[in-house]
């Protein structure tokens, strides 16, 4: 356990010395990406994307998602940067807000249907 | 309708994507799967405002919601935090309600004048894409919305490198 707590310092330094991972971590903090995004966003092969995020997955400052063919890459509970950890807070305040709007929007549409129908007969 | 097949991935959700646009400026867009008419609705009708601005999720309650949306009309949501026991309110006055297309209102908490947020809705036939634009009087302002913001956050990373000395002490130790 007390040697875990230093590997995963020596990881996190490890994965910040990099500037394209921070630039990932900056990215991600405005929005989730998918690794061919964030390939296509920093010019590089699907291949070396991999790469980067694996490291950052590794030191927990990045977690990924496989849905479908898409793994999304999300800004684990360990960022460091305060700029993105706050934009990222931000977002998912909104993002929250926003999935249960989708709701309200789903059943305004489901009423409206039913009304329609109403209406009709 | 037509039946999903099986070998199709379960759609995703829209991405809710957040640009810091300038010092001032902060811009956030979603694209949400209803006609604009409905989601104009779901934001200017209080009772269903109330259903979605403050999801359980973030750890918030909304103690009470009152918003008279018309140009000049003002609003006061109040809201409870489970960590801080002081309610917040969140008040102002709507400068533009335009139906289905576009809301503008201030936002009254800060003493110098605070943010103005634009909203837009923009139907591209049966979907709509938001724009929410929030810009602060000056880059002070924003960074001290940012300040309160992020309190919670720092508090909870604090919390985590307490605990990482913690373990780190106890190596030294023994």
């Amino acid at each position: 356990m007390v040697h875990y707590a230093s590997a995963r310092l020596d990881a996190s330094f490890a994965a910040l010395s990099d500037a394209t991972r921070r630039g990932v971590l900056e990215q991600l903090g405005r929005a989730d990406a998918s690794i061919t995004d964030l390939a296509e966003k920093f010019h590089m092969t699907l291949t070396g994307m991999k790469k980067h995020v694996g490291v950052l997955e590794e030191a927990g400052l990045v977690t990924t998602e496989k849905i479908g063919r898409v793994r999304t890459c999300t800004l684990g509970r360990r960022r460091l940067e305060e700029e993105a950890e706050w934009i990222g807070r931000y977002r998912q305040l909104w993002a929250a807000r926003f999935d249960a709007l989708d709701e309200i929007v789903e059943e305004l549409k489901r009423k409206e249907k039913v009304d329609g129908r109403k209406k009709r007969e | 309708m037509v039946a999903r097949r099986e070998s199709e991935p379960t759609p995703m959700k829209n991405r809710t994507m957040v640009e810091r646009k300038s010092e001032r400026e902060l811009v956030v867009t979603r694209t949400f799967d209803g006609p604009a008419r409905l989601v104009f609705e779901a934001w200017t009708q209080p009772e269903l405002l109330k259903q979605w601005w403050a999801p359980k999720s973030t750890g918030m309650s909304l103690l009470s919601c009152e918003a008279d949306v018309r140009t000049g009309g003002r609003y006061r949501f109040v809201f409870g935090h489970g960590a801080s026991s002081e309610p917040m309110s969140f008040h102002g006055r709507y400068l533009e309600v335009t139906p289905h297309s576009r809301l503008v209102w201030t936002n009254e908490e800060g003493d110098d004048g605070g943010a103005v947020t634009t909203v837009t809705f923009e139907d591209k036939g049966g979907t709509t894409l938001l724009v929410v634009h929030e810009l602060h009087p000056s880059k002070e302002a924003l960074d001290a919305a940012r300040e309160s913001g992020v309190e919670a956050g720092t508090l909870e990373a604090f919390a985590q490198l307490d605990e990482l000395l913690a373990r780190e002490t106890a190596r030294v130790d023994h």
